[in-house]
Formats: C-alpha cells, structure tokens, sequence
C-alpha cells in the first residue's frame, strides 16, 4: 500500500498578462478538480476511474481549452481529442476530431474498453459515440465567445509578424501596452490559449493512470491532430508512473515526451522528478511544454520549460499545491 | 561506414505452406524494390528521399497492405495511413483516414515540411493533398479483389484481423471480436542510414482488415509504429493495438539510449522479450550501419543490403 497522488493541469504556457480574476478563477476550478480526485481516492476509486472522473471536470468547465471552451479551428469549429491509459496493464483509448461528445475523455475510455481498437478518429468515432449513446450537443455548445475573439486574433497574428497585439476579447482589466515577445506555437502567448487539460493519478494499490484531453492549436488546419491523443506523446502510464504533458503538441510528438518520462525511469534508474527535469531540459528542443507526472510510490511532480503552467498537485500524506507560475 | 536499407511488407502469420502464385509476387517485388533503394542510396540520395521513394513503390504494389492493395474497413472503404520521420531533425509528418490520395506516404511527407503541423486526418488530411497538388484517384484504384474476399471472410468469422489470414474454416470458429492471435500482415515500411550516419522512417498502411471505420493504428504514431532519431530509424508492423502500447519504435532507440545496447540487441529484446508474441515486427538501422529485422510472429516480407553488398530477401525465419 502507498499514498495515494493526484495532479492536475490546465495547459502550460499563459500569458504574463493574464487579469488576475483570470489567475484566480482558474486556481479555483483546478482546486475543485483536486479536491474532486481527492474525494474519490479517499473512497478508494481506482487511477483509472479518478483521472476520467477529473479530466471530465475540466471538460464541462469553460475556462481551459477542452470539452466545453477549446480552441477552434481555421473554420471556426471545434475538433476535440483525448487519450487516456490505464498503468496496470497498459490499456489504452484515444479519440480525435470529436465536435458532438459532451466529454471526450469518457469516449476514449469507452474505445480502451468498449472497442477491439485503441483509436477512433472522426465521423468513425461519432458513431462510436452513437452506438455507446454517450451525452452529445450541437457543436455550438463548446464554442465560447471568448474564443470566437480569440480565433479572430489569431488569424490576424498569423498574417503579421511580430505584431503582438494586445488581448480585447475578455481581458478588459488589461490595459498595458507590453511589447512580450513571448510566443508558443507561432503565436504570440495572448492569442495562444490556455492548452489542454490532464490528471494523473496513482492509487493507494500503486497503480498508476493518466488521461488527457483537448481542442487542439488555436486556428489549427482542419483534421490537425496534436499530441494530446498519442500514447507516448502527450499521454502515458505504465507500471512506474503516469504522465501528462500539454504545450506545444508538435514538440511534444517529436520528443515523445510522456513515454520518455517512463524511460528514463526505467532504463536509466532515474527518480520521478529527476525523469521529468531530464525531459524538460533535453527532450524538448526548442519546444515549449509542460508534464505534470505520478510514480507508482506514491510521488508527484511537475515541470515546464515555458512561462507558466496551470497545475494543482497532492498527495494523501495532506500535501496540496495549486500554481501558475515559476 | 556504408550506407544501410530495410524494408518489409508486413509481419503476421504467414502460413509455411503458403502457395508459391501468393508468395513468388511478393517476395519478386521486395527484391526489385530493394533495388531500387539501393540504386537511390548510391546515387547518394538522402535516406528521407529513399524511404518515401521506396515506400511509395510499396504502396503502388498491390500486393502488400498499403496504397494499392490496402485492407478494407468494416464498411468496404480504404483509409490509409503513413507516417515519416527524419532521424537528425526529428521533424515528422504523418496522416490517417486517407481515401483517394495515390501515395499517403508523399502526403505525410507534405504535411512534415508544408505545414506548422506533425498529423493531419480524414477530411482535413484529403483537402491539404488537393491543396498540394498531390495525385488523387477514385477510391476504387485502391480496392483489389483479394481485399474484398479478406473483408468477406473476416465478417463471416466476426473479427478483425490483418491481412494475412489463412482461408476461414467454420470447424474452427473462434470467437474473438479483438485483433489477437490472429495475425497477418499488415503495413509497409522502410528505414535507411547513409554513409554519413543520417537516418530515415517511413511506413504506410491500410490498417486492419474489417477495422472500424475511423480506426487509427500504430502506423501514424510516433514512436509505435515509425520513429527515428540519432541514433536508429525503425518501422514496425504487426498488431497495431499492440505496437502503440509498447510504443516499440521509440522503445528500441530508447534501449539504445540509455542502456547501451547495440541495434540488433535492442531490437530483439524489444521484440522477443517485451512485445507479446505473435504481434509485432520491424526493420530497423543504425547510425552505425547496422541492420537488424526481427519479428515474433510466423514470418515477415522484409528485404535488406548494405553498401558492402550484402543483400537478404525473405519471409520466413532464416
């Protein structure tokens, strides 16, 4: 038997000048999300069922990009995708290109259980949906007027460079005329939108689980798939740790970044937060990310290479620890 | 140092006595494919250049499960997926879901270098081949009668499977709507070092046979079914709900890595000690000029030579 650990996180990379009512509404919900795994690991709930339980959470609430409030296509849509892994075992289910399922999360774990396959994508994975009569709404429902605005920008940013312009949609309280030239994905980091949300999580059996979902790249092509899909990429869990990464998606792939926590760890002997500094440091690149990380001993950590990440962590012992930045 | 080329036509169980008239094409395909990769690396072509040549030959050739020749999913329909990796940048690209566009492999190439973007799919993997220019046919081109008796045959037994089933046979209906045990081949693939240590991954597919539609494989993920970095490129084929948990392509090169092993030794391992029998194998190459192709399932198309003129086509263990 070992403490159990949650962590969560809501995208890494935010703008500096976020209004703090922003800081302050996101700190709360990722508390509540906290709390909610909390409740659930004191109940004894598998790492399993307590990382869907969370990420569907973060889902429904509209401040993170994912389910309700993620990033829009080109065309003004959203495609939403999520995996999500089971440690013992290594089961796993993902879904891409999503614009009707209430909460993806659920759909990729009806895929890991429900399905002969580990992926479904698009008008494949709609019926899917169907078939296992998940919640389903119009498209609409997920679109937020602030990202309508954000779309907007963005579109405007990736025709002019280096123009950073400062935020209008929802950032009323910001009035500063700041020249950062922070940018993550080719856009400048007001336009660029809180990412991705993850749990991972390791129960007091030491298993270990992780689950992550998303809307993807503001403004990306139709049909872009990101990281936050791929096992081994944005997601992983095994029986050493569970991972869950958010950030620039394409970096993310390239480095492999979740499986290459768990490889460290065990081809290399490394311990959790030495496995997570490792990948932040070597494996990124030039990219920019985040990892928030469970061990199967009972440990959290985190990490990221960019200006900020939203996150909570805690462990059974009553460690509890909700941030933004450094 | 010489340059270094592997390539396969998919792992599975292969049947020992599988009859000449569907072994003969294939194999005589692999050597005059191999031919061609090697012709390219002599001619001093980079190995991005020579795996998408070599893998659009694959795809071309209707008698492995890739472009031509491409499984069918439950609804009778092609979707192809492919995926490139360029050992020293990393850079990638990869696309699913693919249905009229000649060569995926060329696509998932355009992708890498075109776009901002890594995985393009469906509807917006189809819009950027015609935003390219690239080769579009009607579906049908890809569609071959073998495929469509595969297809007929696995829905009569109910399950999915790759493409290499031996004919169903009532008297010994299983029971399993899961991909297992069952396996055939499925996926194309070639890897390649020059002499200069650069290296290069490129595989291309049409999944499982009677696969759901929408279904995505280890194919087009990075680090399961295609990966590459400095010191290794790998394309692996077999069970692709299996490959992409044991993230094999990205776990051989990781073994490399950190605990030293050389190619042929961390390819085994990863194969034959760690993947479950019967779902995976793979070609891979070195930056040292290595070569190894193990598989743990009954056989594998795989061809392979290095500059010192030592060439292997074969389908079975040696």
């Amino acid at each position: 038997m070992v403490g159990w650990a949650i962590a969560v996180h809501g995208g890494a990379g935010v703008d500096p000048n976020l209004p703090t009512d922003r800081q302050e509404q996101a700190k709360l919900l990722l508390t509540r999300c906290l709390n909610l795994g909390i409740s659930a690991l004191r109940s004894s709930a598998s790492a399993i069922d307590v990382v869907e339980l969370v990420v569907r959470e973060l889902e429904t609430d509209p401040i993170f990009n994912s389910g309700r409030g993620s990033a829009l296509t080109e065309n003004g849509t959203v495609e939403m995708e999520a995996s999500i892994m089971d440690g013992s075992g290594r089961k796993c289910g993902a879904v891409s290109g999503l614009t009707s399922v209430k909460n993806p999360v659920s759909l990729a774990r009806l895929v890991m259980d429900k399905s002969p396959h580990s992926y479904l994508a698009f008008s494949g994975a709609e019926n899917f949906a169907k078939q296992m009569g998940v919640e389903r709404m119009e498209n609409d429902y997920f679109i937020t007027e602030d990202n309508v605005g954000m779309l907007k920008q963005a579109k405007e940013a990736n025709s002019i460079l280096f123009d950073y312009r400062i935020p209008t949609s929802g950032y009323e309280s910001c009035g500063v005329g700041v020249e950062s030239p922070i940018t993550m994905n080719g856009l400048p980091i007001s336009v660029y939108a809180p990412e991705t949300v993850g749990c991972v999580v390791v129960d007091s059996q030491g298993r270990c689980a992780a689950a992550t979902s998303t809307g993807g790249l503001m403004n990306k092509k139709v049909g872009r798939i990101g990281d936050s899909p791929l096992i081994g990429a944005g997601t992983y869990a095994c029986d050493v740790c569970g991972v869950s990464c958010t950030g620039e998606g394409e970096a993310i792939i390239r480095g492999t970044v979740a499986r290459e926590v768990a490889a460290v760890m065990e081809y290399k002997g490394l311990g959790l937060q030495a496995a997570v500094d490792f990948v932040i440091k070597e494996r990124l690149d030039d990219g920019k990310a985040g990892v928030i990380a469970v061990s199967e001993k009972g440990e959290v950590a985190y990490g990221f290479n960019c200006v900020g990440m939203f996150r909570g962590c805690a462990t059974e012992d009553g460690f509890m620890e909700v941030g933004i930045w450094e | 140092m010489g340059w270094a080329i592997a390539l396969h036509g998919g792992a599975g169980a292969i049947p020992v006595d599988l009859p000449p008239e569907r072994l003969e094409p294939r194999e005589a395909a692999l050597r005059r494919i191999l031919q061609i990769g090697v012709s390219a690396l002599n001619a001093r072509c980079s190995p991005l250049d020579v795996v998408e040549l070599v893998v659009r030959e694959l795809e071309n050739c209707p008698h492995f499960n890739a472009g031509k020749g491409s499984v069918l999913t439950t609804n009778g329909t092609v979707e192809m997926e492919a995926c490139i990796m360029d050992g020293n940048s990393k850079r990638c690209g990869a696309v699913s879901g693919v249905s009229t566009v000649v060569n995926p492999i060329s696509l998932a190439r355009q992708v890498m270098e075109k776009t901002p973007h890594i995985y393009l799919a469906f509807d917006g993997a189809e819009a950027f081949a015609r935003e390219q220019g690239l080769e579009t046919i009607d579906e049908s081109h890809f569609i071959t009668t073998e495929n469509i008796e595969r297809l007929k045959q696995a829905k009569e037994a109910n399950r999915v499977q790759q493409d290499y089933t031996p004919p169903f046979k009532p008297e010994d209906k299983k029971e399993t709507p899961v991909p297992d045990g069952d396996s055939k081949l499925g996926t194309v693939g070639c890897v390649a070092v020059d002499s200069l240590g650069n290296l290069a991954a490129a595989t291309s597919t049409g999944g499982l046979v009677n696969k759901m539609v929408g279904r995505i494989g280890d194919t087009p993920i990075i680090g399961a079914g295609t990966y590459a970095n400095k010191f290794c490129a790998i394309s692996a084929t077999g069970i692709g709900e299996a490959i992409i948990r044991e993230t094999v392509a990205r776990d051989v090169a990781a073994v490399m890595e950190y605990k030293g092993l050389g190619l042929k030794e961390a390819a085994d391992y990863i194969v034959h000690q760690v993947s479950p029998k019967g779902t995976t194998g793979l070609v891979a190459v070195s930056s040292t000029g290595e070569v190894a192709m193990p598989f743990n399932t009954t056989g594998m198309f795989r061809a392979c030579a290095t500059e010192d003129g030592f060439t292997e086509v074969a389908t079975w263990a040696i």
